[in-house]
Formats: structure tokens, C-alpha cells, sequence
């Protein structure tokens, strides 16, 4: 496990709400003019479900230590919750369905949680593995939840806030970043608070967290409601903005892992890492499938093409972990601190 | 090797990849973005049904040079059946100029595309599966589940079983159990099966396999006890040959079990061995070779060493002729839509109007080779499905034998419930519906 923060102490150079600041100025003043669909809808939307996706198990893994192999289920129960809200419920708006669904995906990750009060690490994953076949069955068997849809597959409903419709790639490109800034924010705010300090002490040594005064029982439950809150969230935003339809199948056990490996590869117990590993995780199989297509497209047909570039994804990905552990933020902060070096020594 | 130097080749392959140039698309080409899968847990449906698809394309160039002289292309994205996959391919390819139409062979990723294709005006076909309200073409003007919709599935195998009872009045009495994969493809026909019980007086029990279904005792023990005169298969996947083992495990005679259209392939009967022989399943599209469009793909297309399929003895599988009837719907509507808007490169819009446009009687249907391989097809800018015929094939341990006459199924009882399905979904997304006016208004460029 990584700690709280890098020390930045060589560095000083930058205050250190610039960077973001400038991201977002980005995200929100250029990319929306010089984008096209095809990088809103097939790099930016999946971009930013996953990396909220990762921000919400970071928290819960990385800071918290509780492994949880449940994170699609969540994603699920907030994709399905926020659809019946705005279904079912006449005149809530859009952001009150969105919370709403929160809530319900932090109410059942609290359900699932409660064996983390006597399990730990492999036995913990394994038992939230229960949270992730419960939710996608029960989906599929009472059809109510996608309102007795013949098929089971739902579309989303339309996306707007107060009257402003956001249905093309920008709007709800812009509405995701919204919503993903707000929910980041928040839980930058919360890891560097008193809340984030006991998730940390617990995950470093229980007994003596207990023996501090941290209510430990009170603060992994925490750690799971807000952690499926926030995945929740990514869920309905998986559901709502990118994929624009809503089925149980998709929030299968392999999305779980996907997510697990974004912070894995990202940085454990950095809410940057979720960004860095979701980038990965999302941009680099459709770099290596395009350049595959591209140079060898004419040679082999997509299937061999894709086997091929999953051999190459994972002899990378195990190249990787085993030149940085740390995660991609550990090697962001490296190759920064050596240019910064570089900058001032001449 | 040091970080920057990976940077250095990050960046370089990123360079490479901005480069990637879309061809441009010549005056007289039609493409097909195929959004294929060959890789994963349906990779043997995939091979096979875009192998047939590409096998036929090949054949009109190679045969006519294209169709009235434009030349038919396509190229591939990997799926591997996932939704988001899908998207992504449907991004990367829809930036191809002359999109001719959609055949993603995936409900999921077919629900996905529907606000997308209808976004852009290229029509989406998902033969034989997809969804069923899609048949009305008042709410859905670019989506078409040609030949087949589940619900005409569920009529058509009913309305087997009446055949095989003497007529459609002996049903009355009679007990049909439907054994459905727990996902919600095998749930949709619950309330149709129930619906045609009512009509028809059989009692009908609908038990559920809980997905993937490689253990099915205890659902096969209540059929035995339950003594149906049919059994109706609607599984997927591994369920299938599971399903047939264990009812001859339990005594349950084989030809008494019906399969759907998605337990009908070589790879559904294969796999349970002697326990298939005597499996009587579903389908729009008679399997085997020796029809005459199948055997010109073998001379014109196979022998020059062009086909798509690696494993030859694959040819006329129930995919691979599902592929080849796809192409010939697909070309067909293209050839339709050129009559009326001129030989050259369509807009997706002209193509939708072909396939509204689709007539294909049995002597048409004969001249294009595909005598007994499927029945004919009658779309409309209302019906999107088109009255498709089904055919019910006898699996005897080597191939599927034709056992049955083309049968209709019963659209006046269905289109109703799909009517009222449509409009519900028109209601809640606020689609105002299409009429006969707007459907012959066609954007040309």
C-alpha cells in the first residue's frame, strides 16, 4: 500500500490546485469545441464512468482496505435505481434520481458490507463476489426492476436539467464531467479529512485504530456506503450518458475486476490513480486495436487480431506492475519530479 | 529500458495511430461496417453467420462485379459481444463514407445503437433476434428484425406443434412445457406463451434454468413429472446440449423437444452426442449446401480461395446459411433502393427505404438461388419483420434434416401486442409516429 500522499517536498515549483484547475479548464473549454463523436462517445464517456467507478472502489480499497470484487453490482443497482426513480417518480429531476440512486447503491453496499466486520482481505473479496451475482440475478429475475421491459434491456431515459436537454455526444459529455468533477472533489476532500485519516489507520493496523478511539465497526461501514455511492453514481453515468441503454448483463463480474485493475494499475489510495488506470485501461486496448488494424489489418482477420493484441495487453500490463508496483501515479510523480529537476538545473 | 524512453515509444505509436487514415470512399462503393465477433463464448455463431455474410458479399463482386456495378466493401471490428465494444465499432466505423446498414447480430448492442443509427439514418438490422416492438415501423424507422421477431418465434413453434397434434383445435388439453434460460432473452416470451395457452386451451409450465445451465436435474425431474406431450427449448449456449443429455438421462424422449432459434445450430447438438439424434428445432433458413447460391459460393468464392470460413465442412451450417440469407436480404434491399434512386453509392436513408421497400416472393427467391433455403420476405414501411416463414430441421446424429413445411406464424394475433409495446416506447421517449407520407420522405444526400 502506497501513503497518503507523495511528498512533493523537491517540487514545490506549482501551487497544487493548478493542475486540475487547468484540466478542467480544458475539459470544459476545448475539448467540447475540437472533439469529435467518436472521442466523446468511444474515449471520454467510458473514461469518465470508469475512472468515477475507480475514484468510488479507491476509497474503499486503497484508503479503507477492504477488497470488494462487488463494484459492477453497484453500478448496476445504481443504473437500475436511478431508472425506476425517474420512472416511477413523477416530476423528480434528473439530479434527484441520480442521488437517489446513490443512496440505494450505498444502502446495499452497507448490506454487503457487514461481513467485512469479521472477514479480511481474500475472504472479504470473496464474500462480496456474493453482492455481485445477488444484484445481477435478482435484476434479471423480477422483471419490475426494468419495468416488465420484454427483453430486459431498458433504454435510458432522456438526459435534461431543468428543460436544458443534453442528449447529443457534448451534452452528455459535459454533464458526465459535471458530475464526475462534483463527486471527485468531494472525495478528495474527504480522504485528506478526519474521516480519510481513520479509513487509513484502519487499513494499516485495525487493533490499533481500535485502540485510538476509531469507532472501527461505524467507519468501514462509512467506507462502503460513500465508497457505493460514488460507484453508484459511475453506474448511472455508464448507463445514462454512454451506453445509453441499461441491461444486467453488462454489469457483469468482469467489469468488477476491470475496476479493480484500474486502481490497481492506477495507484492504490490516490484519487488521481483512478484517472491514470481508467485512461489505460480505456485508451490503450483501442490504441493497440487500431494500430493492429492498421498494420495488419489487411493479413488477418479481427478475431486473430484481437487475440493478439490481448497477449500484448497483458504481457505489458505484467511488465508494468512489475517495473512501478506503485501504479501509474507513482511513475506520473517520478518522470514529473525528474523534468522538474531537469527544468531547474538549467 | 527508462520510463522516457517508453514515453518516447508511447508517444510514437500514438503518432502512428492519429495518422491512421479512413479511405476515402470511391464514387461507386457500398460498405458494410461489420461489427463482427470471432473471439469469446459466441465466437461459433459469430465465425459462422459473418462468414456467410462476407461469403456472399464476395460472391456479388466476384460474380456481377457489385451490384449494377457498384462494388460491395466491408471491414471488421471486434466485438467479442459486448455492448460497449459495440459502441465503440459503431464510432469508429460510422465515420466510413456509404454505410449500407447495421448487422451487429447482438440485442444488446443493437439496443444500444437504436438512438445512435436513428441519429444518423442508417437502418439496423438484426435478423432473426433483436427487439421484438421493432417490427412497427411507425416507431422504429431505421430498425428492422427482419424474417423473425421472438414473438412470431413463439407462435411459429405452437403452431408446429399443432401440426405434429393434427391441427391446430387438438392443442386443446395438451401440456407444453417451456424450459428458458434465466436471462432476459429467455424470458421474453413468458406472457406470449401464456397468451397462446389461452387461445388455444394447452396448459403451458414455464421453468427456468438459471444461466449458464450446466446442471438441469432438477428442472428435468419436474418435467418428468410433470409428463408434457412437448418440450420447448429456449436455451443458449452451453444450456443446449446439457438440456438434451439430461432428458435422456431422465427417459424423456428427444423428439418430443422443440428448439428456438437460438438452440438450432450444429454447435448446440454436437456437443450432446448421441442424446441430439432426433432434436427437431426451429429456423428461418434451411441448413446444408446444396442449395444452388450455396454451391455458387463454393465454386466462385471458395475455390479461388477467397471464403471466409477456415473450416470448410462448415459450409451450409444453420450460421453460415443464416449469413448468406442476411447477404441476400442486405444486397436485395440495396438493389431495391437502386432502382429508385439510381445506381451509385446510397445514403443510409435510400437503403432504409430499399428494405421498406423488400419484396421477395418464392419465384424471386428462386431466381436468386435460394429455392428451400428460406420461404420469402415482405417488409413494409410499417413491418419491419417482413412474414418471414419458419421451417423445422431434425437434428439425425451428422446434419439437420428439413421435417416440416414452411409454417406462418400467426402476425394478426401478434401485431396487436407489438402495436401497444411501440407505442408505449414512443410514449415515454416522445416519438411522434411515422406515417406512409414520411417514410417515402428520404434524405439523398
Amino acid at each position: 500500500m502506497t501513503a497518503i500522499s507523495v511528498d512533493f517536498a523537491s517540487a514545490p515549483v506549482l501551487p497544487k490546485w493548478l493542475v486540475p484547475v487547468l484540466l478542467l479548464a480544458v475539459a470544459y473549454g476545448v475539448v467540447p469545441l475540437i472533439g469529435s463523436s467518436y472521442l466523446f462517445e468511444a474515449i471520454l464517456l467510458p473514461f469518465l464512468a470508469l475512472s468515477l467507478a475507480g475514484v468510488g472502489l479507491n476509497i474503499l480499497t486503497g484508503y479503507a482496505g477492504q477488497v470488494s470484487l462487488g463494484s459492477a453490482a453497484f453500478m448496476a443497482a445504481g443504473a437500475f435505481a436511478a431508472y425506476n426513480f425517474n420512472l416511477r417518480v413523477e416530476g423528480l429531476p434528473l439530479i434527484g434520481s441520480i442521488f437517489l440512486a446513490g443512496i440505494v447503491a450505498a444502502a446495499i453496499g452497507i448490506v454487503f458490507g457487514l461481513p467485512s466486520l469479521r472477514l479480511k482481505g481474500f475472504y472479504l473479496a470473496v464474500s462480496t463476489l456474493a453482492a455481485q451475482f445477488f444484484v445481477q440475478w435478482a435484476l434479471t429475475k423480477f422483471s419490475w426492476f426494468s419495468n416488465n421491459s420484454a427483453s430486459g434491456v431498458i433504454d435510458a431515459p432522456r438526459l435534461s436539467i431543468s428543460g436544458f436537454a443534453l442528449d447529443g455526444a457534448i451534452g452528455r459529455y459535459l454533464f458526465a464531467l459535471t458530475v464526475v468533477t462534483v463527486l471527485t472533489f468531494l472525495a478528495h476532500r474527504l480522504v485528506s479529512s478526519q474521516t480519510g485519516r481513520n479509513f487509513i489507520a484502519i487499513r494499516d493496523n485495525e487493533t490499533a485504530a481500535r485502540i485510538i478511539g476509531i469507532p472501527v465497526l461505524k467507519t468501514k461501514l462509512l467506507a462502503f456506503a460513500i465508497s457505493s455511492f460514488i460507484i453508484g453514481v459511475a453506474g448511472v453515468i455508464w448507463a445514462f450518458a454512454y451506453l445509453r441503454t441499461v441491461e444486467p448483463d453488462g454489469f457483469d463480474l468482469d467489469r468488477s475486476f476491470q475496476i479493480l485493475f484500474i486502481i490497481i494499475i492506477g495507484g492504490l489510495a490516490s484519487i488521481r490513480g483512478a484517472f491514470f488506470g481508467a485512461a489505460l485501461i480505456v485508451v490503450f486496448p483501442l490504441a493497440l486495436s487500431r494500430l493492429g488494424v492498421f498494420l495488419l489489418g489487411d493479413l488477418f482477420d479481427s478475431g486473430v487480431l484481437d487475440m493478439s493484441q490481448r497477449i500484448v495487453l497483458g504481457a505489458l500490463i505484467i511488465l508494468f506492475l512489475i517495473l512501478e508496483p506503485d501504479g501509474l501515479v507513482a511513475l506520473w510523480d517520478r518522470v514529473r519530479r525528474r523534468l522538474l529537476f531537469a527544468w531547474q538545473s538549467t | 529500458m527508462t520510463f522516457l524512453s517508453t514515453i518516447k515509444a508511447a508517444a510514437l505509436s500514438a503518432a502512428m495511430i492519429v495518422s491512421v487514415a479512413l479511405p476515402a470512399a470511391h464514387a461507386d462503393e457500398q460498405y458494410f461496417p461489420l461489427q463482427s465477433y470471432r473471439v469469446g463464448p459466441y465466437a461459433a455463431g459469430g465465425t459462422g453467420f459473418f462468414g456467410g455474410f462476407i461469403d456472399y458479399l464476395n460472391l456479388i463482386n466476384i460474380r456481377d462485379g457489385g451490384v449494377n456495378g457498384v462494388k460491395l466493401t466491408w471491414d471488421e471490428c471486434e466485438t467479442q459481444y459486448e455492448v460497449e465494444r459495440g459502441v465503440e465499432c459503431y464510432e469508429r466505423q460510422k465515420s466510413h463514407a456509404g454505410a449500407a446498414a447495421w448487422n451487429p447480430l447482438s440485442v444488446g448492442i443493437a439496443y444500444a445503437m437504436i438512438d445512435r443509427i436513428t441519429a444518423d439514418k442508417v437502418p439496423l438490422i438484426t435478423v432473426n433476434h433483436g427487439r421484438t416492438d421493432s417490427t412497427d415501423g411507425r416507431v422504429f424507422p431505421y430498425v428492422f428484425p427482419l424474417l423473425l421477431n421472438p414473438y412470431s418465434e413463439t407462435s411459429g413453434i405452437v403452431n408446429y406443434i399443432a401440426s405434429k397434434e393434427g391441427g391446430i383445435d387438438k392443442l386443446k388439453g395438451k401440456k407444453i412445457v417451456v424450459l428458458y434460460h434465466g436471462s432476459p432473452y429467455g424470458k421474453e416470451t413468458i406472457p406470449i406463451y401464456e397468451l397462446l395457452a389461452q387461445k388455444y386451451g394447452f396448459t403451458v409450465q414455464q421453468i427456468e434454468v438459471p444461466h449458464p445451465g450446466n446442471e438441469q436435474q432438477s428442472q428435468w425431474l419436474t418435467i418428468r413429472r410433470a409428463k408434457p406431450d412437448f418440450v420447448v427449448l429456449r436455451g443458449w449456449g452451453v444450456m443446449n446440449p446439457v438440456a438434451l443429455k439430461t432428458a435422456v438421462k431422465v427417459g424423456y424422449p428427444v423428439d418430443h423437444i422443440v428448439g428456438n432459434v437460438w438452440s438450432n445450430s450444429e454447435e448446440d447438438v454436437i456437443p450432446a452426442g448421441d442424446a441430439a439424434k432426433g432434436y427437431t428445432a426451429i429456423t428461418t433458413q434451411a441448413s446444408g449446401n446444396s442449395y444452388p447460391v450455396v454451391q455458387e459460393i463454393v465454386k466462385t468464392v471458395y475455390d479461388a480461395g477467397k471464403g471466409n470460413l477456415e473450416d470448410k465442412s462448415r459450409i451450409g451450417s444453420v450460421y453460415h446459411n443464416l449469413g448468406i440469407v442476411n447477404g441476400i436480404l442486405n444486397v436485395e434491399a440495396i438493389r431495391v433502393a437502386q432502382e429508385k434512386f439510381g445506381h451509385r453509392t446510397l445514403t443510409g436513408d435510400e437503403v432504409r427505404w430499399g428494405f421498406e421497400h423488400l419484396k421477395l416472393d418464392p419465384a424471386k427467391v428462386e431466381a436468386l438461388g435460394a429455392k428451400d433455403l428460406f420461404h420469402s420476405i415482405n417488409v413494409s414501411w410499417d413491418n419491419h419483420e417482413g412474414e418471414g416463414y419458419v421451417t423445422f430441421q431434425q437434428w439425425d446424429g451428422k446434419k439437420w434434416n428439413v421435417v416440416s413445411d414452411w409454417i406462418a406464424p400467426d402476425w394478426a394475433l401478434l401485431r396487436p401486442i407489438i402495436e401497444k409495446s411501440a407505442e408505449a416506447y414512443a410514449a415515454e421517449k416522445g416519438i411522434r409516429l411515422r406515417t406512409a407520407d414520411d417514410a417515402d420522405a428520404v434524405t439523398t444526400n
